[in-house]
């Protein structure tokens, strides 16, 4: 047989835990509080960091004076982060790095601190439509401009189309080329170098127009429907329950210990060895367990270098810098905003022809994200103009935020649809129908997903036209949406022994993110080995484990459950060889099934797991896997998700209310159902918050957060969520492979929701979240009342 | 940290005496669900905490022989709602009580404490100053984002609202309050208790620097209906954005007299009497409902971002007049959710 076959999982009533529901196995521990955190790393001798911040949404430090701090008794490290000079773009910037022996005195200590500022101009509001006429950028490109494009991800194709366009005003070798796509590396290798020039510092940065077709004829063809309406969504914050932060410590005078809060453990060491000066190889990280990262929390930032700088300081000891809650969602990630004007245009048969869209939003201080709109559709929509304007303001900065650029992209775009569904009389489910083929390869999977959503939903039976007629202020609707996502595995490598004895034990140095990659890990090894999980002991969560990449755009699993695969499969293999004589067979003659090692269709021909073992002699078996990236078919890319959602809206009061969210997922081989489930459950509460609650809300006289606390950032409750019912396409499309699913289903839940509640009252509400204010201001303007 | 002197008297006395007669200079704690909060984030930084919870005699719920009742200072909200006589009596208290905060905030909250907490304005809140202005001169709330601001009593400089859920309802009822101070004992309804302060050195309330409230005085309920309603877009655990509370004596079917207040909508609770006339002598339903609702809104004046709240102040009293009267009101927690769909 082909070499990779042997690797290919067995069908589904061939295996026990692959696939199916298996309790989460860190589910104890973290239910009784025996999960160990970043933030209970409390060694002896443990000092406390915290940082001076700058009050000031964007100012110029002039003058630092930590004289008074640095005499306090207990205070035993100070470290200047931002020097005088550097400009400061976010209120809540970090200017100095204190450790001191307890919280109280840091936090004195940090007052004690003074800092002169120079006051600059900032902009924190960001709904405000731009001028239409700002003619592009075309000045070339310094390296900061293409370092704000990666942060705000920038698709890389734009990126090489401005680098060829514009030119570079640095020389690539000054570019970090080995951390760059290929594609933007080589471009920026054969762009032209010219001198920089001296721009005015500008708010807005509008991107040249994309087109395809001709848009303005199509929407002036006869016999079109046309809709025009403006959606959009505010800056969020990640609001992680566990904040960021880092316990780091030098376990000699060039050995660093860090534990520092990440979804990339073993990416730490490689970012933290040049500002701290030691080789990566010096450097360990250790981390059992995070609390809700969501994208924000890949490097070590300044909390992980300042804990690591400040513990150096002070001889050594450990230096804890966890985040208070208003530093957490003042400073630790703002997912970007994306407001825009849509106009789009179908045939009177529901065939979507022409879209035409002007938008904008913020990323902070590097300007904005660029979501794929039109979303799904983008490239097969006949004819469409997009245009899209970065606002460069003082709001914080931007991090990825789960599944970047996508929430906002599908709910500008799902709403237009729904709007324009709602113009042509035709229910949502038809008009998505009539154009699936424009979703492209996943069309198919959305046409399976449909019937199951509409059934768990009742949308058929219940689906109303726009406007609920029921007498009384509570009106009831139904909305849905429809998304997509890569999610391909990241590079991802394990390490499997078998002991004599029968022990087993894996080695990764992966991280679980609460998404269940514990678990999922022992699925496979348990089924591959035909053992229970609870035989198998998982080591994870440190440098000196086998290294595995960041957990970010859902690359985890298809990275982990293939190395673990490999490792599996080619340790039995071995064991096979072993144990095939003492049979009196041929090792591709053997299975192991339930703790037996056998000939296969010979029951009685069988040892045990134990007796198996024992005869590898004394040497243990060990393997190693290591999955294929690209062209390993253990894994794909390329997921559908359907969500339906069924509101009520309160009119009087403006308040929304849900009542059942359908969420009906893809993501090929399901790995571990139940955490898979899970991970939608989540999904479906984060969004719903996003659609309901979430806002960053900016003073624009101080340049500060209003609300960074939980009282009026708010997060759904147990009350809020009405019922979830999540269905995983099990068993449907195997053969894809093991495909990411952490981030696609919160994509759909703020267009499924905002899309309900257009149906029940019957008229858009234009803006995510959907408060009382807004729901009440769409309602009032309906009836021509003055909002 | 910064040091403060902490002292913990055991008597109404000893406590007065250890006050400063400057705001700010000393604070009480009692509960501590506010105070600890506001020092953690340098809001306030006294030079004294004076703690009442071992002062004897405010931990009483005492029921009058006319049915009234007189609740000490220091009785948690816990145990106002678990008491039988407040039950019994002021089932529309008990419950609104049950319904502030979380459990947690409940079994340490003190009744007085609720009446003397801080304004939840995040201005203020974020140490901006309770009155905050912009550097010329004007206020960062107008300037500002005003959503959760004042609709009433916002002609300034204050635009804050104030945050009880349960002093509106106390004050329909009619409540009292008792204040001990230097000079001895004094008596005040508690609607006359809440002021607009005029500057920074003032509070939100007639208490002076050095005195206590001891206690609360309810007069007896017999034959009031009441009721409280809170405009919240969450389901638990959220900050109303408007509320109402109402009592209402009837006559036969019609209202024979009521008292309206309106809770987070100015920055004191605000009584309303363009409500009360509305609706007096008339039979409570939908319709004279919405005009007292609507009456009760006449006069408000919205800032640039409270629109809603003006709607929303008038549902809450539409809602809580029927609520008293017994009839049902829509509610998107149960299962009366609209047919439509």
């Amino acid at each position: 047989m082909p070499a990779e076959d042997k690797y290919a999982y067995p069908p589904a009533d061939e295996r026990t835990y692959v696939g199916r529901r298996m309790g989460r196995v860190d589910g104890t521990a973290k239910s009784t509080g025996h999960a160990k955190y970043t933030y209970d790393y409390n060694a002896k001798g443990l000092l406390y960091g915290a940082f001076v911040r700058s009050p000031y949404a964007h100012a110029r430090i002039k003058n630092i004076n930590t004289s008074e701090a640095e005499k306090m008794s207990g205070v035993k490290a100070v470290e200047i982060v931002q020097k005088p000079g550097s400009e400061i773009y976010w209120a809540g910037d970090e200017v100095v790095a204190i450790a001191a022996v307890d919280e109280p005195t840091v936090r004195d200590a940090v007052r004690a601190v003074k800092v002169d500022y120079e006051q600059l101009p900032h902009l924190v509001i960001d709904s405000e439509e731009p001028p239409h006429n700002i003619p592009p950028d075309t000045s070339p490109l310094g390296l900061d401009d293409l370092e704000d494009m990666a942060r705000n991800q920038v698709p890389t194709a734009q990126m090489v189309k401005e680098i060829n366009e514009r030119g570079i005003t640095f020389k690539p070798e000054e570019a970090p080329l080995d951390r760059m796509p290929a594609d933007i590396a080589k471009a920026v290798k054969s762009a032209k170098q010219k001198p920089a020039e001296k721009k005015p510092p500008a708010w807005y940065k509008p991107a040249a127009a994309e087109t395809q077709g001709d848009a303005d004829a199509a929407f002036q063809a006869p016999e079109v429907v046309i809709s025009e309406g403006l959606y959009g969504l505010p800056v969020i914050t990640h609001c992680c329950l566990e904040t960021h932060g880092a316990v780091c410590e030098w376990t000699d005078s060039d050995h660093l210990l860090t534990h520092v809060s990440t979804q990339y453990i073993s990416g730490i060491p490689g970012q933290m060895a040049e500002v701290v000066g030691i080789p990566a190889a010096n450097i360990r990280q250790v981390q059992e367990n995070i609390g809700g990262g969501f994208g924000s929390k890949f490097g070590p930032d300044r909390w992980g270098i300042y804990s690591a700088k400040l513990s150096k300081k002070a001889g050594g000891a450990p230096v804890k810098m966890m985040l208070s809650r208003a530093e957490e969602l003042e400073v630790a990630g703002c997912r970007p905003s994306a407001y825009a004007r849509v106009r789009v245009a179908a045939k009177k048969d529901g065939k979507l022809t022409a879209w035409d869209s002007f938008g904008w939003g913020t990323g902070g201080p590097g300007g904005g994200g660029s979501p794929p709109i039109p979303y799904l559709i983008r490239d097969r929509v006949p004819n469409y103009r997009i245009q899209w304007t970065a606002v460069v303001n003082n709001i914080g900065p931007a991090r990825a935020w789960r599944a970047p650029n996508h929430p906002q992209a599908c709910l500008i775009t799902m709403a237009a649809l729904d709007d324009l569904a709602h113009k042509l009389g035709m229910n949502p489910l038809e008009f998505f129908k009539k154009n699936i083929e424009l979703t492209g390869p996943r069309a198919n999977i959305y046409m399976d997903e449909f019937p199951v959503a509409d059934e768990l939903m009742g949308w058929s039976k219940r689906w109303h036209p726009r406007g609920d007629k029921t007498p009384g202020p509570i009106k009831r609707g139904l909305g849905m949406s429809m998304h997509t996502w890569g999610g391909r595995g990241h590079q991802s490598e394990c390490d499997l022994t078998i002991q004599p004895d029968g022990s087993v034990t894996i080695k990764m140095g992966t991280q679980d993110l609460g998404t269940g990659t514990r678990t999922a890990i022992l699925a496979v090894a348990a089924d591959t080995l035909g053992l229970t999980p609870q035989q198998i002991t998982l080591l994870y969560g440190d440098t000196r484990y086998p290294m595995s990449g960041g957990s970010g755009g859902s690359t985890t699993i298809g990275g982990v459950s293939s190395a673990t695969r490999r490792a599996s499969v080619d340790a039995r293999d071995a064991l096979f060889l072993k144990v095939a004589p003492v049979l009196g067979s041929t090792p591709e003659q053997l299975e192991v099934v339930k703790g037996q090692v056998r000939v296969k269709g010979q029951a009685s021909k069988a040892l045990s797991w134990k007796e198996a073992c024992a005869k590898m002699g004394a040497v243990p078996i060990n393997a190693h896997g290591k999955n294929l990236g690209g062209r390993d078919p253990l894994m794909n890319s390329g997921v559908g998700g359907v969500q339906m959602a069924d509101v009520s809206v309160d009119t009087e009061a403006g308040i929304v209310k849900i009542n059942k969210m359908v969420a009906v997922q893809d993501c090929g081989l399901v790995v571990s159902l139940e955490t898979a489930e899970s991970q939608c459950y989540g999904a479906l509460i984060m969004g719903i918050s996003y659609a309901l609650f979430e806002e960053k809300v900016m003073d624009p006289t101080s340049g500060r957060m209003l609300n960074p606390n939980m009282e009026f950032y708010r997060l759904a409750g147990i009350g809020d969520i009405g019922e979830l019912v999540v269905h995983m396409m099990v068993n449907k499309y195997d053969g894809r492979g093991v495909i990411g699913l952490g981030e696609p289903p919160v994509i759909s839940p703020g267009a499924a929701i905002s899309n309900a509640v257009a149906n029940a009252i019957g008229v858009r509400v234009p803006m995510l979240p959907l408060t009382p204010a807004r729901v009440l201001a769409a309602l009032g303007e309906q009836k021509g009342e003055n909002a | 940290m910064i040091q403060f002197e902490y002292l913990s008297p055991s008597s109404v006395k000893q406590a007065l005496g250890l006050l400063s007669p400057n705001w700010g200079d000393t604070e009480v704690l009692a509960g501590g669900t506010d105070l600890l909060g506001l020092m953690k984030d340098f809001v306030l930084t006294p030079k004294r905490v004076v703690n009442i919870k071992h002062v004897s005699g405010l931990e009483a719920i005492r029921s009058e022989g006319d049915g009234g009742a007189r609740i000490g200072a220091l009785v948690t909200l816990d145990r106002i709602v678990e008491a039988a006589h407040i039950r019994q009596n002021y089932p529309a208290l008990a419950q609104t009580v049950a319904d502030a905060a979380s459990t947690q905030i409940r079994n340490m909250a003190t009744i007085g404490g609720n009446l003397c907490q801080r304004p939840r304005c995040w201005y203020f809140r974020n140490g901006m100053g309770l009155l905050p202005k912009t550097p010329d001169g004007k206020s960062m709330v107008v300037e500002g984002d005003n959503r959760y601001h004042a609709i009433f009593g916002n002609e300034g400089p204050a635009y804050f609202v104030s945050p009880s859920t349960i002093v509106p309802l106390l004050i329909a009822y009619g409540a009292r309050l008792r204040i001990a101070g230097a000079d001895g004992e004094r008596e005040l309804a508690l609607e006359k208790f809440f002021r607009i302060p005029g500057s920074d050195a003032e509070r939100e309330h007639d208490l002076k620097p050095n005195e206590l409230v001891t206690e609360i005085l309810l007069p007896s309920a017999k034959g009031v209906r009441a009721a409280n309603y809170e405009v919240r877009q969450k389901a638990s655990f959220d900050w109303p954005l408007a509320t109402a509370a109402v009592a209402l004596r009837m006559n036969g079917s019609a209202v024979e007299s009521a008292r309206i207040v309106m809770g987070a909508v100015a920055p004191v609770p605000w009584v309303s009497q363009e409500a009360a006339q509305a609706i007096a002598n008339k039979t409570i339903n939908e319709q004279t409902a919405s005009a007292a609702g609507a009456a009760a809104v006449s006069k408000a004046r919205s800032l640039s971002h409270n629109n809603y709240k003006v709607k929303l102040a008038a549902v809450a009293v539409k809602r809580a007049l029927l609520v008293a009267v017994g009839q049902t009101v829509p509610d998107l927690s149960t299962a009366q959710r609209g047919g439509g769909a």
